[in-house]
């Protein structure tokens, strides 16, 4: 033969090697999938000022709130429509930590019906400091809501500090949420 | 995984009350000025994606926020906005998940180039076994073998 012994073995090895970079490739897809999460988009808007907003209140049809006269102190902003299974899931989270009163939660009503809206916090209990209503869904695109429930944590310079999509559960709240809530209370 | 799972379930279970949530928040389907404004309308949402249903494009997905997505991108367009800048704040609000053709850089290097790379080395692997192929003699013809 006229190949030398040396690139014989050279071709001997190739299909391990492509067998081997396959399966890295595939270890690292099922490594990267582990995480349930995985479809939440990260959102650009944290460390960014919260937009600017002019919703109505849902318990005083009339009267307008704006992302300025939020400011001041911070708030947790919790998207919710009484459409949405996961947030009634989260339901007891929110309200456990809205007990604290540690941060102003404040309840975003996203395409929702107003009665339906008042009916589910008439049954569920309302943990809400203020709940804001969008019925068109228009002041959620600048927030870059894209279900529900999300929930947004802002401080008191009106700056976006941390998101979560999906409901909330006692071990978000206790490993994501309370520490950047610390952190805020920091002096 | 879970999460879509409970989505679809979440989905079924809330169908009939959305439906008429839908239904009644829905305006009445987009209408068009004239047919280059629909054209240009119907390019746009085909390259941007829907956030909700990862894997369909604003142009194919029923899915509430695509809807109201859909109204955004029309009015920005009406109030004289360029593809560059309707995409562009659109990722402001999404990220750059919202193109479907993210934007070259060095977190894209791979997307956009892997692929080539990949390509390239089979090529090169190709040409190795066919050049050293070549130069082998071709074996004897075996006639000693009986069937």
């Amino acid at each position: 033969m006229s190949t030398s012994p040396t690139r014989r073995s050279h071709g001997r090895w190739l299909p391990l090697a492509v067998f081997a970079a396959i399966a890295v490739l595939l270890a690292a897809g099922v490594w990267l999938s582990r995480n349930p999460h995985r479809d939440a988009l990260p959102s650009p808007l944290i460390g960014k000022p919260a937009p600017d907003f002019r919703l109505p209140v849902l318990h005083e049809p009339g009267r307008m709130v704006t992302a300025a006269e939020l400011r001041g102190e911070p708030y947790l902003l919790n998207v919710w429509g009484s459409w949405c299974p996961g947030c009634r899931e989260e339901h007891a989270v929110i309200s456990e930590f809205a007990k604290t009163k540690r941060v102003r939660v404040i309840g975003y009503n996203w395409k929702d019906e107003h009665s339906d809206a008042l009916r589910w916090l008439e049954q569920f209990g309302n943990p809400y400091w203020l709940v804001l209503v969008d019925y068109e869904g228009h002041a959620a695109i600048d927030w870059g809501i894209y279900g529900a429930p999300e929930t947004f944590l802002v401080d008191g310079n009106g700056t976006i500090v941390w998101k979560y999509v999906g409901p909330m559960t006692p071990e978000v709240l206790r490993t994501q949420l309370l520490p950047q809530v610390e952190r805020l209370e920091a002096p | 995984m879970i999460r879509a799972l409970l989505l679809a379930l979440a989905l079924c279970l809330a169908w009939p009350p959305a439906a008429r949530a839908q239904a009644a928040v829905d305006p009445a389907p987009l209408t068009f000025e004239n047919a280059a404004e629909e054209t240009r309308f119907r390019s746009l949402i085909l390259e941007l994606r829907c956030v909700m249903c990862q894997n369909q494009s604003l142009a194919d997905s029923n899915a509430q926020i695509a809807h109201d997505l859909r109204r955004e991108v029309l009015a920005l367009m009406r109030r004289g906005q360029s593809d560059a800048q309707i995409r562009e704040h659109l990722v402001a609000r999404y990220g750059e998940f919202v193109l479907y053709r993210p934007r070259v850089g060095p977190a894209t290097w791979l997307l956009w180039f892997g692929p080539l790379v990949v390509l390239g080395a089979g090529g090169v692997v190709i040409w190795r076994i066919v050049a050293a192929r070549r130069r082998e003699p071709l074996p004897p013809i075996d006639d000693s073998q009986e069937w």
